[in-house]
């Protein structure tokens, strides 16, 4: 590993250890992540089972499964969006103002705050995969295609995060969340997140069709229940677009370096 | 009490809620494009057996009503936190104005605050075709409602804002009430509800003022749901201005 690199892990371990720490000491920010997610599948798996009997209601495994699908994208990509919440607020208070003098590589910094944002993504991931197994979620995916699973929830942790560091990075306070939470909260109930995308009507239908979203909420029903769908699309989309908002996010951090 | 002061402290609540986008934003904005989100993804619901309506619009509109009523509740109590921080109140307190005058205000300005938002999802709902059987007095009914309901929402803001004394504190209740609104009968009728969720959604009194609002909309003056609806609008009124009215009376730096 070049010293470079090694400089930019060392920040990165340290800022993310931080992110982590603070975040399991803060009840204010580690219950929302636990209960919301939670809250969320109970009240679309148990309020809109009904839905899961309609005769073009086509998901073998049950509208429990079919629902956690969508709760397993949103939570990871909402575990993205409210790490960068942490980053806007350290940016508003001038701790990152402290971290960008005390830092030897500034990549580092977002990088870290991402690391925290895989960690509080699998925590609420897992609470709320222990709430849909007891309520009677049917797994029958592979070892492989969940590790599949896996590996997309942590892509769109990082879709998520770059949206929102972008944004904290470029106004530095938490009172651009609506700019942060809105676009992501439009794509992801622009998506089929009750019905499957056949049973979308009218405009929704041609707006899911192209929404990246779906096709990450296609791949997750599908390595859930072990018929992978939309595979390749999900990843590259989700490879695609966090490669993109990383650099969306390198380009404003420069725009906080130089504001000071 | 003199109704010059109520109307004056009203004129300011309402001014000072609509003239702000970050308040009124929400307060369109979210339930439209929820609405919007919902009566199209949701739509094949109306498939299921027992379901009310072939138009999902109409059904879900009620929605609409009862969050911006718990956004009343948000901005009135946020409001007056900001007014308590920084140091209006301690101004007020030099003025003849009483206690009862002041929140007598502050409830009217929700109200009208209520009124106006009702009257825009309901020209949302018109534009968007959703049908509404209790036609015109129907309409009028709408506006009423969602006036009261604001208001009696509101009183649990001004409450919460009294003790909380932080703009901040009472934001942090919305998401409490966002979970109610998740728990209640607002997507599907109770009807098609299963289980525990059935339990939950008919003890929720958000399900019985949805429930009114969607009567208005779906059937047109049907006693049973209207008097459901009235009841936990008259349960908010006496249960919040009751906390309010308390807060007030133990809040002698307030005024």
């Amino acid at each position: 590993m070049s010293g470079r690199w090694r400089e930019t892990w060392q920040v990165a371990w340290a800022v993310g250890r931080r992110n982590v720490g603070s975040y399991l000491r803060r009840p204010e920010l580690l219950l929302p992540s636990l209960v919301f997610p939670l809250i969320f599948f109970a009240s679309f798996a148990g309020g809109l089972s009904a839905l899961g009997h309609l005769p073009t209601f086509r998901f073998g495994a049950g509208y429990t499964t079919f629902e956690y699908g969508f709760i397993f994208c949103q939570t990871a990509l909402s575990s993205g969006l409210f790490t960068a919440f942490s980053l806007a607020s350290d940016l508003e208070t001038g701790f990152a103002r402290r971290l960008f003098l005390a830092s030897a590589n500034r990549q580092g910094i977002p990088l870290g705050y991402l690391l925290g944002a895989l960690a509080r993504a699998v925590l609420s991931i897992a609470a709320t995969t222990a709430v849909a197994l007891a309520a009677g979620m049917r797994v029958s995916g592979s070892p492989i295609q969940l590790a599949g699973l896996v590996a997309l929830g942590l892509l769109l942790v990082a879709l998520g995060f770059g949206w929102a560091a972008g944004i904290a990075l470029r106004f530095r306070t938490v009172q651009a969340g609506p700019a942060m939470q809105t676009p992501v909260f439009l794509a992801v109930f622009l998506a089929p997140a009750y019905v499957p995308l056949h049973l979308l009507r009218g405009w929704i239908h041609a707006v899911a069709t192209i929404n990246p979203v779906t096709y990450y909420l296609a791949a997750s029903r599908g390595l859930l229940i072990g018929h992978p769908q939309q595979l390749l699309a999900a990843f590259l989309l989700a490879a695609a677009g966090a490669a993109a908002l990383w650099g969306w996010t390198a380009f404003n951090l420069r725009a906080a370096e130089a504001a000071g | 009490m003199s109704a010059t002061v109520v109307l004056a402290v009203a004129r300011r609540a309402f001014v000072k809620t609509v003239r702000q986008p970050f308040q009124l934003f929400p307060l369109i904005f979210f339930p439209a494009i929820l609405l919007a989100i919902n009566a199209s993804g949701l739509a094949a619901a109306t498939h299921l057996p027992g379901f009310p309506t072939r138009s999902y619009l109409s059904f879900a509109i009620a929605l609409a009503y009862v969050q911006g009523a718990l956004f009343a509740l948000v901005n009135a109590g946020t409001n007056l936190a900001e007014d308590l921080e920084s140091g209006f109140f301690t101004r007020l307190a030099l003025t003849p104005l009483s206690r009862r005058a002041l929140l007598a205000g502050l409830l009217a300005g929700s109200g009208a605050v209520g009124v106006l938002q009702s009257a825009i999802y309901l020209l949302i709902g018109a534009l968007a075709g959703a049908q509404l059987k209790g036609g015109l007095p129907g309409a009028l009914l709408l506006l009423a409602f969602g006036g009261v309901a604001s208001a009696g929402f509101a009183a649990g803001g001004v409450a919460a804002a009294l003790l909380l004394r932080s703009g901040e504190a009472v934001q942090g209740l919305f998401p409490f009430f966002f979970v109610l609104l998740l728990l209640s009968s607002a997507n599907l009728p109770r009807n098609l509800l299963h289980g525990w969720f059935q339990t939950v959604a008919t003890y929720n009194p958000l399900s019985y003022l949805i429930e009114g609002f969607r009567a208005i909309y779906l059937t047109g003056f049907p006693a049973g749901p209207l008097l459901g609806g009235a009841a936990v609008v008259a349960g908010s009124w006496l249960l919040f201005g009751t906390a309010a009215v308390v807060a007030l009376r133990r809040s002698p730096r307030a005024l």
